[in-house]
C-alpha cells in the first residue's frame, strides 16, 4: 500500500495536497481498498463554500456507499470530471484520481491534518 | 470487531486468509467478502468459473417414518413431490404472516431428508421446526460438522467431472447424489446453487474440506478457477432475482407477496397456509419487484420508494451496482398499483428522488 510523503492525510482517509492557497483532494489507498470496486462518484458542491468536516460528495462502490468530507473550511472551486465516466481509476490510482480543489479559506486548520507518519500509525502500517 | 471472539470460524478459515481472503463477519461467522477484487471474482463466475465456501451454512437432517409429515407441515413447498436424490427450494412459514427462512430440502431417502437453511437462522429454524416435531422425527443438526463449497459457472461441471465419476451432466438440475470426488467418499454432489450461472455444491466433511478444495482448485487452473467471497455471491444473486432473506425475504413477509408463489403449494396444509391461501385468492397489496434505475444512482437496502407525487409506496431490499448488466439494479417491495414492468418509481438516494422502472425478474 503506497502513502507518498509530501501530501497531508486525514481520519476519514483522505489524502490533501496543498499548493498556495488551493487543497487538492482525494481519497487513499487505503481508502479505496476498503471500499472495493468503486462504481460512481457523486460530486454536486461545486461552487459551495462548506466548513471543516462537512460532507463535499459520496463514492458509491459495489457493496458500499461512503460519504466524502472537507479536510479544510473553503469553497469547492473544481470537480473532477474525468471521474464520471472512468470512477475506476480511484482504484487503480488513486493519488492521480483527484475528486476536488478547494479554496481554502482557514490557513490555520491545515495544521490538523495528518502526516504520512501519523496517517500511516491511524491505520496501522 | 469487538465481537471477534464470539465469532465462528468455518474449517477453511486459515486457507482463506491465506489466499488473501478480505474476511468480515456475516452471520456470526467470519467469511470472505472478496479476495482479490469483487467484480473479477463475478465475471469468473458468470463466464468460467469461481469457488465459494459457502461453510456457514446449516444442515440438518431428519429420519424416521413420519419424516416427510413434519417437512410437509413445516415448509411451504410440497416436498411429497420429491424423489430420492431431488432437492427443493422451499420456505418455513410462522404464524404471523412471514417466513421463518427459506430453505433446501434434500430427499435422501422416503425416510431421510436433509435440510440445509441460512447461517444466520440455524437456531431459529431449529427451535420453529423442533417445536412442530410431534411426529417423533429424529433430528440431528450437523452444522459444525459439515462444509459447504459451491463450485459455480459454466465451467465449473468440466472441472468436477475431472475428479469423479459421478456422471455430472445427467444430473438434473435440483439433483443430487452421493458419491466419491477427488478420492474422497462420502460427497453430496448437488446441481445447485445461488448464482444462476449455472455448477454445483459439494458438501463435505470437515476433515476432508481442504483436500477437496485444493483438488478442485488444481482441476480448475485450465479454467483460470478463481476464490469467489460474499460480496459476489450477492451481485450475482441478486441479477438472477434471486431472494435474500433478511432483505428480500423476512419474519414479517409472505412467500406470496415476494413473489414465492411457486414454492407454495396449498395442495396440502401447512403451518399458517390459509392466510397464505387468502393472500393467493383475494390478491396482495404490496409486491417484490425488481427495478433498474434510469437516473444515476445506486440503490441500497431501506432506500425509499415514491410514486410520482412523492408518496411512500414501498422500501428498497436490495440493490447493487450489476457488474454484468453494468447498471444499477434493485428489489423492493411497492404497493400493487406500482408492481407492473415498466411502471416508473422513484428512490429516494440522499435526498433527491431518482427515477427507476420496475423490470422483470431475473434482470439477466
Amino acid at each position: 500500500m503506497n502513502f507518498p510523503e509530501n501530501l497531508k492525510y486525514t481520519k476519514e482517509h483522505e489524502w490533501v495536497s496543498i499548493e498556495g492557497n488551493v487543497a487538492t483532494v482525494g481519497i487513499t489507498d487505503f481508502a479505496q481498498g476498503e471500499l472495493g470496486d468503486i462504481v460512481f462518484v457523486e460530486i454536486e458542491t461545486k461552487g459551495q463554500t462548506l466548513s471543516m468536516n462537512d460532507t463535499f460528495g459520496t463514492v458509491e462502490a459495489v457493496k458500499t456507499v461512503s460519504d466524502l468530507f472537507m479536510p479544510l473550511s473553503g469553497e469547492v472551486i473544481d470537480v473532477n470530471a474525468a471521474l464520471e465516466s472512468s470512477p475506476e481509476s480511484v482504484n487503480q490510482d488513486p493519488y492521480n484520481s483527484w475528486m476536488v480543489k478547494i479554496n481554502i479559506t482557514n490557513a490555520n486548520e491545515i495544521s490538523d491534518l495528518l502526516d504520512v507518519n501519523a496517517y500511516k500509525a491511524l491505520i496501522g502500517h | 470487531m469487538d465481537n471477534n471472539q464470539a465469532l465462528q470460524s468455518v474449517e477453511l478459515n486459515d486457507l482463506h486468509i491465506s489466499l488473501g481472503g478480505k474476511m468480515v463477519p456475516f452471520a456470526g461467522f467470519n467469511m470472505p467478502v472478496q479476495y482479490s477484487n469483487l467484480i473479477q471474482e463475478h465475471h469468473a463466475v458468470r463466464n468460467s468459473v469461481g469457488v465459494f465456501d459457502v461453510s456457514h451454512m446449516g444442515e440438518f437432517v431428519l429420519k424416521g417414518d413420519k419424516a416427510l409429515d413434519l417437512i410437509q407441515l413445516v415448509t411451504s413447498n410440497d416436498a411429497s413431490k420429491l424423489t430420492d436424490g431431488k432437492v427443493q427450494y422451499s420456505c418455513l412459514p410462522n404464524n404471523t404472516g412471514g417466513i421463518v427462512d427459506d430453505l433446501l430440502v434434500y430427499r435422501y431417502s422416503e425416510t431421510e431428508y436433509y435440510l440445509v437453511v441460512n447461517a444466520s437462522n440455524v437456531k431459529k429454524d431449529w427451535d420453529w421446526i423442533s417445536s412442530h416435531n410431534t411426529f417423533g422425527v429424529q433430528m440431528e443438526d450437523i452444522s459444525n460438522q459439515l462444509s459447504l463449497l459451491a463450485v459455480q459457472g459454466p465451467n465449473a461441471i468440466k472441472v468436477l467431472q475431472k475428479l469423479t465419476e459421478v456422471e455430472l451432466s445427467s444430473m438434473p438440475y435440483y439433483s443430487f447424489k452421493t458419491g466419491t470426488m477427488a478420492g474422497i467418499d462420502d460427497v453430496i454432489i448437488s446441481n445447485t446453487g445461488y448464482t444462476g450461472a449455472g455448477g454445483f455444491e459439494l458438501y463435505v466433511w470437515n476433515k476432508d474440506a481442504k483436500a477437496l478444495w485444493e483438488a478442485v482448485f488444481e482441476a480448475g487452473k485450465e479454467f483460470d478457477i478463481v476464490p469467489c467471497g460474499l460480496g459476489c455471491r450477492d451481485t450475482l444473486r441478486l441479477e438472477k432475482g434471486f431472494c435474500l432473506y433478511g432483505n428480500d425475504i423476512d419474519d414479517t413477509t409472505s412467500p406470496i407477496e415476494a413473489g414465492l408463489g411457486w414454492i407454495t403449494k396449498f395442495t396440502k396444509d401447512f403451518v399458517n397456509s390459509a392466510y397464505h391461501k387468502s393472500l393467493k385468492d383475494n390478491g396482495v397489496t404490496k409486491k417484490l419487484v425488481g427495478f433498474e434505475m434510469i437516473d444515476r444512482g445506486i440503490p441500497r437496502q431501506h432506500y425509499v420508494i415514491k410514486d410520482a407525487e412523492g408518496n411512500k409506496i414501498g422500501e428498497v431490499t436490495s440493490g447493487t451496482q450489476s457488474p454484468s448488466l453494468g447498471k444499477a439494479i434493485g428489489m423492493g417491495y411497492v404497493a400493487i398499483s406500482h408492481a407492473n414492468a415498466d411502471t416508473e418509481i422513484f428512490i429516494e438516494i440522499r435526498d433527491k428522488s431518482l427515477i427507476a422502472k420496475v423490470a422483470k425478474i431475473p434482470f439477466l
